[in-house]
């Protein structure tokens, strides 16, 4: 693997392959010694143009359970806001000998620039560009998903059969788009559920079934409910008329919560807007994964760094 | 050259149960053993010795699997490795007598990562090591406790373990080029 910038680009055999690396990662996340010396002399870069603290201490704790060197560069106070551009950025990056570059930016495509501009000859991983895509995220969502269905027989295997209904703010999600193509990828059925405001222009033609109603949507099975978070932040116009509306159409709160099967997963990738897109009795509940899918996140993304940076890079002298 | 049989089904038995007989003199009875096997051929031959052992001594013991690929020395060259499953059994390796197996010993890198391995998880006692096939050529301060067959080789020589459990049949053949020293 030389970069891992969406998951559109995974096969099914290659994303199976990185979860299956996660449970050798996840075994050693138990020992006492909860380090590897795989990726000792190499350098990790996480270079992050946008706040977020759970996807870089994520990212900081892999590399360095694999011995890699991780240098954290935030955007906030740095020659950035002094008007550096992310070409001179990346040189200085190469310069100081990355071997991986870790990348969150608001800008779509980002990541996708580094990684073909011949700036930096680095394996860049995206770590969230914009609306776009959000890989490890799905990876750690696909692997929650296969070690709650499977187990500890989960090794090689796909997730044929699963039905996965998606809630919320579709159209700012980075973390929806990922799962749509990882999931589908890996032989689950995806169902989008959100208001139609909160839909992307296109959406017809993703590989998944679009609704607009939670409660029949809920009707019918589904193997697990992910929750998105409504990103305020990147709303510049009404999407909804309020929170309290939203929360009663589309949040996931106890009464909905009763009505899943047995065995039914909860997801959330964090942070959570308890009571508004779901309830504390949700996000609390044995069927919810929020805090395994933490954990779990860093063991996939020691897996991709490791993917990344062992044996000779493809492409390179 | 053509590939050469030099130890069939029989031999391969044989050899195991020796090497099983070893283990237990040398540790006076099964009291603490551990068998853990290296990916990939490694692991069966533990399975197969750790059952030996249990029926010999009529003690039972633990066999597992202890996977090296996060400590080899050349995870920067040639292809990315796939690490395989460790597992350890559940008396872990604190305090007790570990015997690693595998299947050819060559230039003594994977065992050196099999140490260091084994040290992460826990202090095993004593560490001894077995191997079916000791083909020479070491490139570290390591010597075998237990071997099937010794096999002086070329370097241009290819040793070929074949197991049921794996391969669907069971021998260990040589093939390639010999030198002058060992024809």
């Amino acid at each position: 693997m030389r970069h891992l910038l969406s998951t559109r680009d995974l096969t099914r055999d290659a994303a199976v392959n990185i979860l299956d690396v996660a449970e050798d990662m996840a075994e050693v996340s138990t020992r006492e010694v909860k380090k590897l010396p795989a990726l000792r002399s190499k350098t990790v870069v996480n270079l992050f143009f946008e706040d977020s603290t759970r996807t870089r201490i994520s990212f900081e704790a892999a590399a360095k359970r694999l011995s890699a060197d991780v240098i954290n560069f935030s955007a906030k106070g740095s020659s950035v806001s002094k008007g550096e551009s992310l070409k001179d950025t990346a040189q200085t990056l190469a310069a100081i000998g990355a071997d991986a570059v870790v990348v969150r930016h608001g800008a779509s495509g980002a990541p996708q620039t580094l990684a073909t501009s011949g700036w930096i000859d680095a394996g860049i991983v995206n770590a969230g560009d914009g609306t776009h895509e959000h890989p490890t995220q799905a990876l750690l969502d696909a692997f929650t998903i296969r070690r709650r269905l499977h187990g500890a027989a989960s090794r090689g295997r796909d997730l044929d059969g699963v039905t996965v209904t998606i809630v919320g703010d579709v159209l700012h999600s980075r973390v929806a788009r990922s799962n749509v193509w990882l999931l589908t990828t890996l032989g689950a059925q995806v169902r989008l559920v959100a208001p139609p405001t909160l839909l992307p222009v296109g959406v017809s033609s993703w590989p998944a079934t679009v609704s607009y109603d939670l409660d029949s949507s809920l009707e019918q099975a589904t193997d697990v409910v992910m929750m998105l978070r409504v990103q305020s932040e990147r709303m510049h116009a009404a999407f909804f008329p309020n929170a309290r509306e939203y929360s009663r159409w589309w949040g996931l709160d106890d009464a909905r919560l009763a009505q899943l099967g047995e065995g039914s997963i909860v997801m959330h990738p964090g942070p959570m807007n308890r009571g508004f897109e779901i309830s504390s009795g949700a996000a609390d509940s044995k069927a919810s994964t929020v805090l395994e899918q933490v954990s779990n996140g860093v063991s996939v993304r020691m897996a991709v760094l490791y993917l990344l940076l062992s044996g000779e890079r493809e492409g390179l002298a | 050259m053509p590939e050469r049989v030099v130890l069939q089904q029989a031999d391969i038995a044989r050899a195991l149960t020796r090497i099983s007989h070893e283990i237990l003199e040398s540790n006076r009875g099964a009291d603490g053993l551990v068998i853990l096997g290296i990916p990939t051929r490694g692991v069966i031959l533990a399975q197969r010795i750790a059952a030996l052992v249990s029926e010999i001594s009529g003690t039972p013991v633990e066999a597992g699997a202890l996977d090296v690929t996060m400590y080899r020395d050349d995870l920067s060259r040639g292809r990315v490795r796939t690490p395989a499953p460790t597992h350890i059994p559940a008396g872990g390796v604190d305090g007790r007598v570990v015997v690693l197996v595998d299947d050819v010993l060559y230039s003594g890198r994977t065992i050196r990562a099999a140490l260091d391995a084994l040290g992460d998880i826990g202090r095993p006692r004593v560490v001894r090591l077995a191997a079916l096939v000791d083909r020479g050529h070491r490139e570290l301060p390591i010597r075998p406790d237990f071997v099937g067959k010794n096999l002086p080789s070329s370097q241009l020589e290819r040793i070929n373990v074949r197991l049921h459990e794996a391969d669907g049949q069971e021998f260990v053949s040589i093939d390639g080029q010999a030198d002058e020293a060992t024809r």
